[in-house]
C-alpha cells in the first residue's frame, strides 16, 4: 500500500509555469517595471542618465517641479491642444462614417467584398505611407489646391498643409482616410450580430428602416459602439508616425503632437520632462478607460 | 353558373424589384462615391511616380502621363539618397525582412504558448499577469520607450536586430496571447482530456495536437505582425540601430532629406514600395486580414 | 474482497463551494456501477476526480489497491470514453488508437496486437485508414471505446458516451456496451442523466444529487425501495405519485384527507406514527375500478388520459387537487370526469418521513 503525499503546490503544473514564465518576465519587468519606473522619474530631475535605486530617486526628487515646467511650454500645451482638436474629431467623424458605411455595407450589397477591401486596404499601409501620399496631395502647389484652380476657380484655396491654425486638421484628414475602414468593419460585425428576427419583426409593425436602424439598432449595439469608440479613442493617444510624415509637426511647431514632445525630450536630454508628459498621456488615457472598465466589469459581476 | 373552372394562379415567391429602385442607386452612389475618395490617393501615388519632374510641375496630380517610365522606381530602389548614402530603399527592405520574419516567429511562438497555458494548464500567477498585460496593451508606448531603452541596454541587445524582435514581442504579446487564449479555449474541453488520458503531456499536446488544429488563427496572427512590423517607423528608429532601418525609416528619410530640388516622383514611388509587401498580403488574404484587424483593433 | 476502485471521503471544493463533499465509493472487480443524477450534480466531476483529470481537495482514490491520488490518468490503469467522442480530428482512426501506445513507448509488434484485438471486438477493422470526419456517429464512439481499449486496461470510464446520439443509435450502443461488459468483464464507471441507461447497463447504481451519494444499489432496488424522495421521485417515468398526509393508528395506516389507506404488507422499516408523512405510488403499481374498498382505495376523477402506443397514462384529480397518473393498457379509454377508483398495492408502495425524505 504506497502513501502518497500532496504533491508541493508549487512544483504542480510545472511544464506550464516555465512554458509561461517569459509573459510573465515581461509584464513584471517591461509592463509593471516601466510604469513605476516612468511615473517615478518623472518627479526628479534627471535629465540624460537614468535612476534606479531608491537612494537615487530620493536624492533627485524634486515633487511636481516637471508637472508645472510642463505646463508653463508652450510647445507642449500647443501639442496637448492638438492632441485635443485630433482626438475629437479623428474620433468622431471616424465613428460616425463608420457607422454610416456599415449601415449601406448592411443592406445586402452585391460585391461587399469589394467594397470592403477598397475601404479596409488603407488599414494595411503604414503610417508614413498615408503620410506622405497625403502630404503630397495636399500639397498647396502641386496638389489639390493647384488642380482646383487649374480647373477655373481661381481663388479655391487649400493650404492647410502650410498654414499654422489648420495644419492639425490635415492629419485628421489623413487619420480617417487610414482609419475609417477599421470602424466600419467593427461596426459591420455589430450590425451583423443583431438578430434578424428583429428586423422582422420591426418590419411587420411597419417601421421604416432608418427609424429602425436609429432608434431600434443603435441603442442595441451600445456596448459594442462604446468597445469600438473606446478603442478609437486610446488609439488616438498614441499618434506619432503620421504626424512626422505628413507635417513634421510643422509648419514651425504648429501641429506637435505629444507623442512627439516626449520622444524630442527623451532622447534630448531631458529626461524627466519626457517622463512627466509621458505620465500626463497614461492619466489621459486612464480618464478615458477606467470608466469603461468599471462598467464593463461592473457589469460582468451582476450577472 | 357561379364558378369559372379554371384554377387561379396564384403569385408566389418575391415580390420583384425593378435593378434601379431609387433607394439601391443611392446607397450603391454612396459607396462608389466613397470608395473612390479611397482609391485617389493609392490612384495618385501611382501615375505621380510614373510621370517625370517636368510632368509633375506642367501637369495636374490627378491626370496621368502618357509617357509613363518606371525610372522613378528604378532611382527610389537604388539610388535615392536617406541621410548620407545614397543607395536607395533597397537596404530599408532587406532590413524590413530581417526584422519582420525573427519578430513574427517569436512574438507568434511566445503568445501562442503564453496562451496554451492559460486556456489549458491555467494558474494564478498566469492569470493576473494577463490581466495586467490587457490592461497594459491600452498604456501609452511613450511610457515605455525609454525603460526600453534601458532594459535593452542592459541586455546587451541596444541598437541591434535582437532589440527590435523584443520590443515587437513585448508589444505584440497583449492582443496575440488574447487571441490564443481564446481560440485554444473555444476547442473541446474533451479532446484534451483525451489526450491527457492517453499520457499526453503539455508539449506533446501542443504540437501534436492543438497545432494542427489551428492553422486558421496562426494565419489570422501572422498576417496581423506582419502588417504590423513592417509598418513600423518608430521600433525600428530606436531599437534596432542604425544600420538596420526598416523601410519605414528609410522612406521618412528619403523623403526629408533636403538634396537640391525635391523628386516628387521619387518620392511617390518609394511610398508604394513601402506599401507593397503588406498591400499585397491584404489582397491575397481576404478574409484572414479581416479577422485579424478586428482582433488587432486593440493595437491600432 | 478487494475493491478494484476504492473513493475514501473524497472532497472538491472550487474555492468556497463544495462540488463534492466526504464522498466514498467502492467499486468491486468487474462491476458496472453507473454515477446517475440530473445536471449539476456532480456525477461528471466525481468521474473526472476518478479519472484525475481534476485535482482533489481532501480525500483518497485508489485504484487496483495502489493509491492514484495525485498520479496522472495515464498512469492510473484507466482508460476513458467521452461524450464528444475527442477523437484527434487529424488523425487517423489506427492513429488515434496508437496515440496513447506510442507515447507509452511500446513495441510495434505489441501495438499492432492490440489494435487487431479491438478491431476484431468492435468491429471496425475497415475504418482503420480513415479520419475521424468521414465516421458516422456510431462509428466514431466505436473507435472511442476502442481507444480505450487497446490500453489494456482494468477499469472503463465512460463520460455520457451516448448523449449525443438519436434515440434508435443510443439503444443500439447501449446492447453494445452491455455485450462488451459482459465479454470483457472489465470495472466500468459510467456517468449518465438517462434512466434507462442506469436500469439496463448497471450492476449497481449510485444516485447522486448535490455532490452527494443519495443511494447505490441494485437497479431493481432502487426503483422498488428508493432511499428517499429524490430517489423516488428521480426514477422512473412516468415518476411516482406523491400523497402527502399523516400515518396514523400506530403506523398501521396512512391518512389522506378523508381517505384512509390500511398498510398491512408494507416493505420497509417500521412506520410509526410519524406525524406528517408522504405515501409515494408507482403508476403502474395502481388499479384503476368502479367500486372502492375503503381501507384500500383512493378516490379520484379522472382529468384527461394521454395514449402512447402500448399504454395509456391517464391523469386524474384526488382529494385536495392531488394530481395524480396511473398506467393501463391503451385500449381502456377513460372519459374526463369519470369517477373511479384507485386500488393500492401496499407492496410495492413507499412511505417517507416529510422532515427527512427519507424512505421508512
Amino acid at each position: 500500500m504506497s502513501e502518497m503525499k500532496r504533491p508541493n503546490r508549487l512544483f504542480r503544473n510545472l511544464t506550464s509555469k516555465l512554458a509561461a514564465s517569459p509573459m510573465i518576465f515581461i509584464v513584471l519587468v517591461v509592463f509593471i517595471g516601466s510604469t513605476m519606473w516612468t511615473v517615478a522619474s518623472s518627479f526628479t530631475n534627471i535629465k540624460t542618465l537614468p535612476i534606479f535605486t531608491p537612494r537615487e530617486f530620493y536624492d533627485a526628487f524634486v515633487g511636481f517641479a516637471q508637472y508645472e515646467r510642463l505646463w508653463n511650454t508652450p510647445r507642449w500645451i500647443t501639442s496637448i491642444t492638438n492632441l485635443a482638436i485630433y482626438g475629437i474629431f479623428y474620433s468622431g467623424f471616424a465613428f460616425i462614417i463608420g457607422f454610416l458605411l456599415a449601415v449601406l455595407m448592411d443592406q445586402k450589397i452585391r460585391a461587399e467584398g469589394v467594397f470592403r477591401t477598397i475601404y479596409l486596404y488603407p488599414f494595411a499601409l503604414s503610417f508614413i505611407v498615408t503620410g506622405k501620399v497625403w502630404a503630397w496631395i495636399l500639397n498647396p502647389a502641386f496638389g489639390l489646391e493647384k488642380t482646383v484652380r487649374d480647373m477655373g476657380w481661381v481663388t479655391f484655396s487649400f493650404d492647410w498643409l502650410t498654414n499654422r491654425d489648420m495644419s492639425i486638421y490635415t492629419v485628421v484628414i489623413a487619420g480617417l482616410w487610414q482609419g475609417t475602414g477599421l470602424v466600419m468593419a467593427l461596426m459591420l460585425a455589430g450590425l451583423r450580430s443583431i438578430d434578424d428576427e428583429i428586423w422582422r419583426a420591426a418590419r411587420v409593425d411597419g417601421i421604416p428602416k432608418w427609424r429602425t436602424y436609429l432608434q431600434i439598432v443603435v441603442p442595441m449595439m451600445r456596448p459594442v459602439m462604446i468597445t469600438i469608440f473606446v478603442i478609437v479613442a486610446s488609439g488616438s493617444v498614441r499618434v506619432y508616425d503620421l504626424v512626422l510624415a505628413l507635417t513634421q509637426g510643422g509648419p514651425g511647431n504648429s501641429s506637435q503632437v505629444p507623442s512627439m514632445y516626449i520622444y524630442e525630450k527623451l532622447f534630448v536630454g531631458a529626461l524627466a520632462q519626457g517622463t512627466a508628459a509621458s505620465s500626463v498621456l497614461l492619466l489621459a488615457t486612464a480618464v478615458i478607460l477606467i470608466p469603461w472598465i468599471v462598467v464593463e466589469f461592473g457589469k460582468k459581476s451582476r450577472v | 353558373m357561379a364558378m369559372s373552372s379554371a384554377t387561379a394562379i396564384n403569385p408566389s415567391g418575391a415580390k420583384p424589384k425593378p435593378f434601379f429602385a431609387p433607394g439601391r442607386v443611392l446607397i450603391y452612389t454612396l459607396l462608389i462615391v466613397t470608395s473612390i475618395y479611397y482609391l485617389i490617393p493609392l490612384y495618385v501615388m501611382i501615375i505621380t511616380s510614373l510621370k517625370d519632374l517636368d510632368q509633375i510641375r506642367e501637369g495636374n496630380i490627378f491626370i496621368p502621363t502618357m509617357q509613363p517610365s518606371f525610372d522613378a522606381w528604378v532611382k527610389a530602389w537604388s539610388q535615392a539618397c536617406t541621410g548620407l548614402n545614397c543607395t536607395g530603399l533597397a537596404p530599408g527592405f532587406w532590413n524590413s525582412v530581417f526584422i519582420t520574419i525573427p519578430s513574427v516567429i517569436v512574438s507568434i511562438a511566445v503568445a501562442s504558448i503564453s496562451g496554451y497555458s492559460l486556456a489549458n494548464w491555467p494558474f494564478k500567477l498566469a492569470e493576473w499577469c494577463f490581466t495586467i498585460l490587457l490592461v497594459g496593451s491600452f498604456i501609452p508606448y511613450q511610457v515605455f520607450l525609454y525603460p526600453l531603452v534601458i532594459i535593452t541596454r542592459e541586455m546587451g541587445i541596444y541598437s541591434t536586430l535582437y532589440a527590435v524582435i523584443f520590443v515587437h514581442t513585448v508589444f505584440g504579446l497583449p492582443i496575440l496571447t488574447l487571441l490564443f487564449r481564446n481560440y485554444f479555449a473555444s476547442l473541446p474541453e474533451e479532446l484534451f482530456k483525451a489526450a491527457r488520458v492517453d499520457g499526453a503531456g503539455y508539449w506533446r499536446i501542443f504540437f501534436r495536437i492543438l497545432v494542427p488544429m489551428s492553422l486558421p488563427i496562426f494565419t489570422v496572427a501572422v498576417i496581423l505582425q506582419v502588417t504590423g512590423i513592417w509598418n513600423d517607423f518608430l521600433f525600428g528608429v530606436i531599437y534596432a540601430g542604425p544600420t538596420n532601418y526598416p523601410m519605414t525609416v528609410q522612406l521618412n528619410n528619403i523623403v526629408n532629406s533636403l538634396q537640391g530640388v525635391k523628386e516628387y516622383n521619387v518620392e511617390m514611388a518609394a511610398t508604394i514600395l513601402t506599401g507593397l509587401v503588406p498591400l499585397t498580403i491584404y489582397f491575397l488574404s481576404g478574409k484572414y486580414f479581416v479577422r485579424g484587424i478586428a482582433a488587432g483593433a486593440v493595437k491600432g | 474482497m478487494t475493491n478494484s476502485i476504492s473513493i475514501k471521503d473524497l472532497t472538491l471544493n472550487f474555492g468556497a463551494v463544495s462540488v463534492l463533499k466526504n464522498l466514498n465509493l467502492g467499486v468491486a472487480e468487474g462491476e458496472f456501477v453507473v454515477l446517475l443524477g440530473p445536471s449539476g450534480c456532480g456525477k461528471s466531476t466525481l468521474l473526472n476526480c476518478l479519472a484525475g483529470l481534476l485535482d482533489i481537495s481532501e480525500g483518497e482514490v485508489w485504484i487496483k489497491n495502489k493509491n492514484v491520488t495525485w498520479a496522472e490518468p495515464s498512469e492510473r490503469g484507466i482508460g476513458m470514453v467521452f461524450q464528444s467522442y475527442a477523437l484527434y480530428p487529424q488523425m487517423t482512426v489506427r492513429g488515434n488508437l496508437t496515440f496513447g501506445l506510442k507515447i507509452a513507448k511500446m513495441p510495434a509488434a505489441e501495438i499492432e496486437k492490440r489494435v487487431a484485438r479491438a478491431a476484431e471486438i468492435l468491429q471496425i477493422g475497415p475504418l482503420l485508414d480513415r479520419k475521424p470526419g468521414a465516421l458516422s456517429g456510431g462509428q466514431r464512439q466505436r473507435v472511442a471505446i476502442g481507444r480505450a481499449l487497446v490500453r489494456d486496461v482494468d477499469v472503463f470510464l465512460f463520460d455520457e458516451p451516448l448523449s449525443n446520439l438519436d434515440a434508435k443509435l443510443r439503444s443500439e450502443l447501449r446492447v453494445e456496451i452491455k455485450r462488451l461488459h459482459e465479454r470483457l468483464k472489465n470495472t466500468m464507471v459510467y456517468v449518465t442523466h438517462d434512466q434507462i441507461e442506469a436500469l439496463t447497463l448497471a450492476d449497481r447504481i449510485a444516485v447522486m444529487r448535490g455532490g452527494i451519494i443519495q443511494q447505490l444499489a441494485a437497479p431493481q432496488e432502487i426503483y422498488n425501495r428508493p432511499a428517499n424522495l429524490f430517489v423516488a421521485g428521480f426514477i422512473g417515468s412516468p415518476s411516482m405519485n406523491f400523497l402527502h398526509g399523516a400515518t396514523v393508528d400506530g403506523g398501521r395506516a396512512f391518512q389522506f384527507g378523508a381517505t384512509k389507506v390500511d398498510l398491512a404488507g408494507y416493505d420497509g422499516g417500521a412506520i410509526l406514527d410519524r406525524g406528517k408523512a408522504i405515501l409515494g405510488l408507482r403508476p403502474e403499481h395502481l388499479l384503476i375500478q368502479t367500486n372502492a374498498e375503503p381501507g384500500h382505495t383512493i378516490a379520484a376523477s379522472v382529468e384527461i388520459d394521454e395514449p402512447m402506443g402500448a399504454d395509456s397514462l391517464v391523469w386524474l384529480e384526488a382529494e385536495g387537487g392531488t394530481k395524480m397518473s396511473v398506467r393501463v393498457p391503451v385500449e381502456r379509454r377513460m372519459a374526463r370526469g369519470t369517477n373511479v377508483h384507485l386500488k393500492v398495492d401496499v407492496s410495492k408502495a413507499s412511505i417517507f418521513d416529510t422532515g427527512t425524505e427519507q424512505r421508512v
